[in-house]
């Protein structure tokens, strides 16, 4: 099992652990220590040590935060100037973000285990496009006049919703800064951000960024803290008006609770994921191989769109099983910031046990192990690319999302029972679909209860493509103009119009 | 110095009009022979008697040098500068002297030929269609951020090429057109056509693709932001252009197109083409290869290139004509904010502005005091060199206009309406024109009935709003409009009532890139700027395919 040697458990010597320069809440354009002067400690998932102690936001720190956001929104100069101007200085972001994109790469990939490599040729290029992205729309953000039948003249008003709690997962910590922060700061919104006590590394950069390309003070403000205190105290807060969360289902049920139990705040959630790959006989089996790989392996399988089912067609499961089993194999699991490395270790000791729990699931509930199934290497949180076949739609690696590096793989013989059992969960998030078939194509895009398909492609993410869930993967959408309208409140203007050529 | 040089200007303005007997408002009979004798004059060389030669000193102080040189005066052809393929050249000429800035390259059949060819080449096999969205907004972005960097020699060019006023073309146009590039960088990655809904089990979705090859023709007003308001939202959409400049006017297009090419513009994908309208413009426009035609510029103009797009492939226009736009003052206005506003709406740039609200109608309860503030307001306006500090005007873009400006005073004159204001050339050399205002002028007349394009101002008396609107929108053009009012009410009808592509209530001129411009009736066709602008520049395509069995319509 050569291929499974994990670079990164030599010796910490050779470990590259990039500087950290920002390990304090940021509230009013101040890096300043917790009211409780509480710290809690951010780990290296490669070896478990601290890799810093970070200020611990708590309530105390979330009013403040609230206060400074609510001032800079009520009567800073953000929302009151043009959309231009906001662009402007979100593209002046994005440029600064860009200069820095192997310091942030390095970041996220010891505070998350993240490969430094797709850290730097994808991580922070995404988010410096999707913040240019919501740069170019800042200016772009039209009411209507309308068509009234009476003899009134109409028109909406798009209008930022005022404070945005955004409460951020671990997995892509940079992406998702920016894939909440973008539209909300484009339509004139101000923000508290928790980021995930795992990754608050990255988060708190941008927010010193934030300053240094010219956002008022109290625009943007971060809290590093845990979801039972400070998350909990961002949902059930007055003074905010909307929240946008991406995390795990169960905590979106806290969220979506707080916010009905304080002031009915706006909700959008993006949960998790139990999306299926489904592979026609019609395919070419490499191609879909390698898709499947990238599928469930990229980010160690920490994806909420991982592609964790998938689904074989009768005529071709064999072959399949065959290369995917080998394609597994030469998956090389490592320190993330060896260039060779296509995996590194879960990003703590929890995910990385649960993982293992849900391998040991597998095994008991009789789905046959095919490759991997335990830790690699012996120190850090590093996991086997898993793959199990003979696996039934109700058990539970079938039906509950691990974010590990497991793979479920399923034979199916026609395209109703595809679509039957892909629709089988309680999740809807995303889903994948390859085949040559236009039909076949059509039909399951249409079909599958799920917020993105991707067709012979998958994590074709992009700026301009919604992205967000069906039934228990949560909703509203992310990405896309209309991301925006979640920051937005419409108002409709009605003017009595005595007398007017035409109505 | 900018108070300096409006005292010393406005004085000796005074000094002409108290020296100079003007005409009275008459249209007897003794009016027209005066027209008839002011024409044979005309005719004869001499300036008509009203003329005078006082100058003012802020006009005829030694130009100020111009602190650019001009690098680019060949032809910008797949991304290289090229002489005309005849070998020939024409002057580019200083406004304030009528002295050659430069010669330029001379573009005609031939060179379009090369340029669309190009222009065809980058587009049908070239990588700028082929790139990605976000890729052509990163171009465009750089190129806004070039524009900046270089803005002060690309504002001295626009000034000294097209005589405008320095700190317009500085803090206004420049940034304005930066501006403009970002607007439709951001629109790159945001084209989007509908998924529609079909009656049966159809998948159709509507694809906006490119429309290929445009043809843009510009004029000499405004060079550098009706450069950004037809380059930036063809190239957003992924075409090639061929752009013919105003022969007046070709200085600054060549030196932002090159920076375009330095941000990583692919050679061929925009190619400027220096020459006149007969020969490089009709030649453009009856391209069998040029899929789309834009242009900005006279109504007379207009006319030619629609049958010209008729005779050869069909290609669609758009056009951006003359105007002859009313603004409205009502009896509630603030008479010393009206006052200012309209002078602006109709002084801007030389009154050089299709949109210039040329036609001031003003309710007769406060005609007079309008009257009388319009007057002094004129007579204050600071005529001068354009790169002086605190200049407000500077000279007509050329001869012939300057020459059509006075004649149409004369006619005005001549017409029975009242010169109150301003009479004369301002100075000696180069193509100033004194501030005009006409008071009691009447809708038949030709100052009121046609684009003057200069800094004359008409006013006209009403004393209803259903008869303003009626005198208003009784014109063949329908480009813009000002509604000066307090009342919510009168601002409503009037806004829905007037036949004209944009109201300005209580404003005038105001031209974000997110905002769309274009007229009604003869004033043109389509709309250019905002998210309007971007159909100009895209085709869509239905793609409609049979669904089986699927699970919704």
């Amino acid at each position: 099992m050569a291929t499974y040697q994990c670079n990164g458990n030599s010796s910490a010597g050779d470990l590259v652990v990039p500087e950290i320069k920002f390990t304090k809440l940021f509230i009013n354009g101040e890096f300043v220590d917790a009211v409780s002067g509480k710290t809690f400690e951010t780990r290296d998932p490669r070896t478990g040590d601290v890799l810093a102690h970070i200020a611990e936001a708590d309530k105390a720190d979330v009013d403040l935060a609230v206060n400074a956001a609510r001032e800079a929104f009520d009567h800073g100069a953000w929302p009151r100037m043009s959309g231009y101007e906001r662009g402007r200085i979100l593209n002046k972001l994005a440029d600064l973000v860009e200069q820095r994109t192997e310091e942030m790469a390095a970041l996220d990939g010891a505070d998350g285990g993240k490969l430094l490599l797709l850290g730097k040729a994808m991580d922070i290029p995404f988010a410096v496009q999707m913040l240019r992205y919501y740069a170019g729309a800042a200016d772009k953000i039209h009411g209507e006049s309308l068509r009234l039948s009476g003899k009134y003249q109409g028109y909406t008003l798009k209008e930022p919703i005022g404070v945005v709690g955004v409460i951020i997962p671990w997995n892509f910590p940079s992406l998702m800064f920016f894939l909440k922060v973008s539209p909300a700061l484009a339509a004139g919104c101000t923000v508290v951000v928790k980021p995930a006590e795992q990754t608050p590394l990255s988060a708190l950069y941008y927010a010193h960024l934030a300053k240094l390309a010219g956002i008022p003070d109290g625009v943007i403000n971060v809290l590093p803290g845990f979801g039972p205190t400070a998350g909990a105290a961002i949902t059930a807060h007055m003074d905010v008006d909307s929240v946008a969360f991406t995390g795990s289902g169960e905590v979106g049920r806290l969220v979506m609770e707080a916010a009905a139990k304080s002031n009915l705040k706006t909700v959008s959630l993006e949960l998790g994921g139990k999306s299926p790959l489904i592979i026609f006989d019609d395919a070419d089996v490499d191609m879909a191989v390698n898709l499947s790989r990238l599928a469930i392996f990229y980010n160690k399988g920490e994806v909420c769109v991982a592609g964790s089912r998938v689904y074989v067609q009768e005529g071709i499961y064999d072959e399949f099983v065959k290369k995917a089993v080998e394609a597994a194999r030469s998956v090389k699991v490592g320190d993330p910031f060896d260039a060779s490395t296509n995996m590194g270790p879960q990003v703590d000791k929890e995910q990385f046990e649960k993982v293992l729990s849900y391998i040991e699931h597998g095994k008991s509930e009789g789905a046959t192990l095919l490759t991997g199934g335990k830790r690699a290497g012996d120190r850090g949180y590093y996991i086997e690319p898993t793959i199990f076949a003979d696996v039934k739609d109700d058990m539970k690696i079938a039906q509950d999302e691990i974010f590990g590096p497991v793979m479920s793989l399923m034979k199916f013989k026609t395209v109703e029972e595809a679509i039957e059992r892909a629709n089988c969960s309680r999740y809807g998030l995303a889903a994948g679909v390859v085949t040559r078939s236009l039909d076949v194509a059509n039909r399951v895009s249409r079909s599958v209860r799920a917020g993105t398909v991707w067709v012979n492609c998958y994590y074709a993410f992009d700026p301009d493509a919604p992205f967000g869930g069906y039934k228990m993967s949560g909703f509203g959408r992310d990405m896309g103009v209309g991301a925006i309208d979640k920051y937005l409140q419409v108002k409709s203007v009605v003017t009595a119009l005595p007398d007017s050529p035409w109505y | 110095m900018a108070a300096t040089a409006s005292r010393a200007s406005s004085s000796l303005l005074s000094r002409c009009l108290l020296t100079r007997p003007f005409p009275a408002s008459s249209t007897g009979a003794s009016g027209l022979r005066r027209a008839d004798k002011a024409q044979e004059l005309w005719a004869a060389g001499a300036p008509p008697r009203w003329f005078s030669t006082v100058p003012a000193t802020a006009v005829t102080d030694e130009p100020i040098k111009p602190p650019v040189e001009v690098k680019y005066t060949q032809l910008l052809i797949n991304g290289n500068f090229v002489d005309a393929a005849s070998g020939k050249t024409f002057p580019t000429v200083d406004p304030r002297t009528g002295e050659v800035i430069a010669r330029v390259a001379e573009g005609d059949a031939e060179d379009i030929d090369r340029a669309v060819a190009a222009a065809r080449r980058a587009f049908d096999e070239g990588p700028w269609p082929r790139m990605t969205a976000y890729e052509r907004c990163r171009v465009l972005l750089r190129f806004a951020d070039l524009i900046e960097r270089h803005a002060g020699e690309i504002a001295a060019l626009e000034t000294w090429d097209g005589g405008k006023p320095l700190a317009q073309t500085a803090r206004g146009e420049v940034p304005m057109v930066a501006r403009c590039m970002r607007y439709y960088a951001g629109w790159a990655d945001k084209i989007h056509g509908l998924v529609v809904p079909a009656d049966g089990a159809h998948h159709a979705q509507v694809l906006r693709e490119p429309v290929g090859v445009a043809g843009q023709i510009i004029p000499w007003n405004f060079p550098l932001l009706m450069f950004a308001w037809k380059v930036g939202p063809a190239l957003a959409c992924g075409n090639a252009v061929v752009l013919k400049t105003a022969e007046q006017t070709p200085l600054s297009a060549l030196y932002v197109a090159n920076l375009l090419h330095e941000a990583g513009l692919p050679e061929g994908v925009l190619n400027v083409v220096s020459g006149f309208g007969p020969t490089a413009g009709a030649a453009l426009c009856s391209h069998m290869d040029v899929d789309k035609l834009a242009f900005t510029g006279s109504t007379g103009t207009g006319k030619i290139i629609l049958e010209l797009a008729a005779r050869s492939n069909l290609k669609p226009v758009t056009l951006e004509l003359g105007g002859k736009s009313p603004f409205i003052v009502m009896d509630d206005a603030d008479v010393d904010r009206a006052v200012e506003l309209a002078h602006h709406a109709v002084f801007f740039n030389q009154g050089q502005c299709c949109c210039a609200g040329s036609r001031t109608f003003v309710h007769e309860r406060v005609y007079d005091e309008f009257v009388e503030k319009s007057k002094a307001r004129a007579l204050k306006r600071v005529v001068g060199d354009p790169f002086r500090e605190g200049v407000e005007q500077g000279p007509q873009i050329d001869g012939e206009q300057f020459k059509k400006i006075l004649r149409y005073v004369q006619s005005g004159v001549d017409g029975g309406a009242t010169l109150v204001a301003g009479g004369d050339r301002a100075g000696n050399r180069g193509y100033y024109i004194q501030p005009k205002v006409f008071a009691d002028a009447q809708d038949g007349m030709k100052i009121a009935q046609e684009e003057i394009f200069g800094p004359v101002q008409t006013i006209l008396k009403f004393s209803g709003v259903e008869e303003v609107i009626r005198r208003a929108n009784a014109t063949r053009y329908g480009l813009a409009a000002g509604v000066f009012t307090g009342s919510l009410d009168a601002a409503s009808t009037l806004s829905r009532a007037l036949r004209v592509g944009t109201v300005w209530v209580n404003c005038y001129d105001v031209l974000d890139a997110a905002i769309p411009f274009g007229g009604y009736k003869m004033s043109g066709v389509g709309r250019e700027k905002g998210a309007y602008s971007l159909r100009n520049y895209l085709q869509a395509k239905a793609v409609v395919t049979p669904l089986r069995d699927a699970a919704w319509l």
